[in-house]
């Protein structure tokens, strides 16, 4: 314990005395931290454009007219048991795609007048379908529908004329997904390339003290613990600076990123995930600023 | 106490054209506890290299360096580690660690055996007052003169009193007056019963010690005098 005091105090030391030093360390830290959660922040704004965009495709199975309201609900029933991936299976009546439609087009002659013109109510009743899947559920879905089972209740499925739409979509939002992975993973290996360099720097600096150190017979953990330590500190501080910037700039931005993808509240996606960012932040930090001196510290041990 | 028995040192040649580099043939001496002695020859007659096999920083390419019975070559990790906490080491440049103050340079010699911080801070302050560097305490090596960093250097490899101190060149930096100052005190821990190895190449400290010489030549002991002189 007297030990782990000593080198927790030689840290200390160096840590104040070098400060140009720690202060190159920590910024490159902080830096890194701030990168990594701004890439934490982009996989949920994306995700959260592609759920939004996702969400917006849905294929609708028409009902005969005379079709009972029991049993499209049976209908509805049914596949939300047999599919769990469904996210939503929305019952809409005669009455209510009537309404829906004079509703959208309310004031607009031409379509009063083409209602008018056809007479009665021409729509049919419907369900409309979102699965959290992609299109192969939508088969599936669109499969079953079109079974014998139901065949003498639906009139059509309209998955068909949206199959290439769907696909797009899916299509484009995988390779969202891709390229902000590459991204994201590429930014971060420079990143610690970047830090390990640095704390490379920093303690090849200290090569000449390690030798002594060496030299007047301290074993290497004496040597070592105050480096990892110092390797720590810089993360921890790091890492402090990182999540008061975290919080303020998700404060301030929030507004700016509800204009540009509205529905989406950067801070309260923060305040959703606060442990894990910060846990995140923390272990990147620390983590790194110990791992990369422990790894630089033993290079120059062996004398 | 140390033992060299027929210890040759080659160095391999950097290229085919070159070739191995001797520098160290077939020396053997021996040591004594208490002892002076000065090992003495022109630069590069292999003095330093002599004193980095007793510090284990060199091996021999055949023969034995023997500490307290102990092969060096064959100490490796915490028992080469305890050996260097044996011997105290003074060095031309000094090997003082920047970034700690006078009494933190001490104190580390204490601190890696385990001392605690009460005989340190006890320790520490006794031995700067006896070497005359207890005002500047708190400074740093950058802020002594050549001769106060030396004296430091003694402070340190003293402080845990040693088996044996070992100077390398230890005035090579000095003027006349800090080249006697550093002397002097070396005599003085011989005095109270310390071992003492000077590697120099100054005729003059040599002469006036009237100690034990051994003289090295092109890596070859040529003279080992019991109250010899510095002749070559």
């Amino acid at each position: 314990m007297e030990n782990f005091n000593r080198a927790l105090k030689f840290a200390v030391k160096d840590f104040y005395r070098n400060k140009s030093i720690s202060i190159s360390a920590v910024f490159v830290l902080t830096l890194t931290i701030l990168l990594v959660t701004g890439l934490f922040f982009m996989h949920g704004a994306s995700s959260y454009l592609i759920n939004t965009i996702q969400n917006k495709i849905d294929i609708t199975a028409y009902f005969e007219e005379d079709a009972a309201e029991q049993d499209i609900i049976s209908v509805k029933n049914d596949l939300q048991k047999n599919f769990p991936s469904i996210k939503s299976v929305e019952y809409v009546s005669k009455e209510d795609a009537l309404n829906n439609f004079l509703a959208k087009h309310q004031g607009d002659k031409i379509f009063t007048d083409a209602l008018t013109e056809v007479g009665g109510n021409p729509f049919l009743p419907s369900l409309n379908i979102i699965t959290g899947g992609d299109t192969s559920q939508y088969q599936q879905i669109n499969n079953a529908l079109q079974s014998n089972q139901y065949s003498s209740i639906i009139d059509s499925v309209d998955f068909s004329e949206k199959k290439a739409t769907i696909d797009k979509i899916f299509s484009i939002t995988r390779s969202v997904n891709y390229a902000g992975l590459s991204i994201g993973v590429i930014l971060i290996l420079i990143a610690l390339a970047v830090v390990f360099n640095t704390i490379k720097l920093i303690i090849s600096g200290s090569k000449e003290e390690i030798n002594t150190m060496k030299l007047v017979g301290a074993s290497n953990w004496f040597i070592k613990a105050p480096f990892i330590i110092e390797g720590g500190l810089f993360g921890l501080v790091a890492f402090i600076i990182s999540f008061l910037v975290t919080v303020l700039a998700t404060f301030l931005i929030t507004g700016f990123i509800l204009v540009i993808l509205p529905g989406f509240s950067l801070f309260d996606y923060f305040l959703s995930n606060f442990f894990l960012i910060t846990l995140v932040q923390l272990v990147f930090g620390i983590g790194l600023g110990v791992v990369s001196s422990l790894v630089v510290v033993r290079k120059y041990l062996e004398v | 106490m140390i033992k060299f028995k027929n210890v040759t040192k080659i160095y391999p040649a950097n290229s085919p054209d070159e070739n191995p580099i001797t520098v160290l043939e077939e020396v053997s001496f021996e040591v004594n506890n208490g002892e002076f002695v000065s090992i003495v020859g022109k630069s590069g007659a292999g003095k330093t290299t002599l004193i980095k096999m007793i510090l284990g920083l060199e091996t021999p390419t055949s023969g034995e360096v023997i500490f307290d019975g102990q092969n060096i070559s064959e100490l490796e990790g915490d028992s080469l580690q305890d050996l260097r906490k044996r011997i105290g080491g003074i060095y031309q440049d000094y090997r003082l660690l920047e970034n700690k103050t006078v009494f933190e340079n001490v104190a580390y010699i204490l601190e890696i055996e385990g001392r605690n911080n009460a005989e340190i801070e006890v320790q520490v302050p006794k031995v700067l007052e006896a070497i005359g560097l207890h005002e500047k305490i708190n400074n740093f090596p950058v802020q002594l003169s050549g001769g106060e960093q030396q004296r430091l250097a003694i402070a340190r490899a003293i402080i845990n009193h040693p088996d044996v101190v070992i100077a390398d060149e230890p005035t090579g930096n000095l003027d006349p007056y800090n080249t006697y100052e550093v002397i002097s005190i070396l005599e003085k821990i011989n005095k109270v019963g310390r071992t003492v190895i000077l590697a120099t190449h100054d005729k003059d400290i040599v002469n006036k010690l009237g100690k034990r010489v051994i003289t090295i030549e092109e890596g070859r002991v040529i003279r080992d005098e019991p109250r010899g002189r510095f002749i070559i």
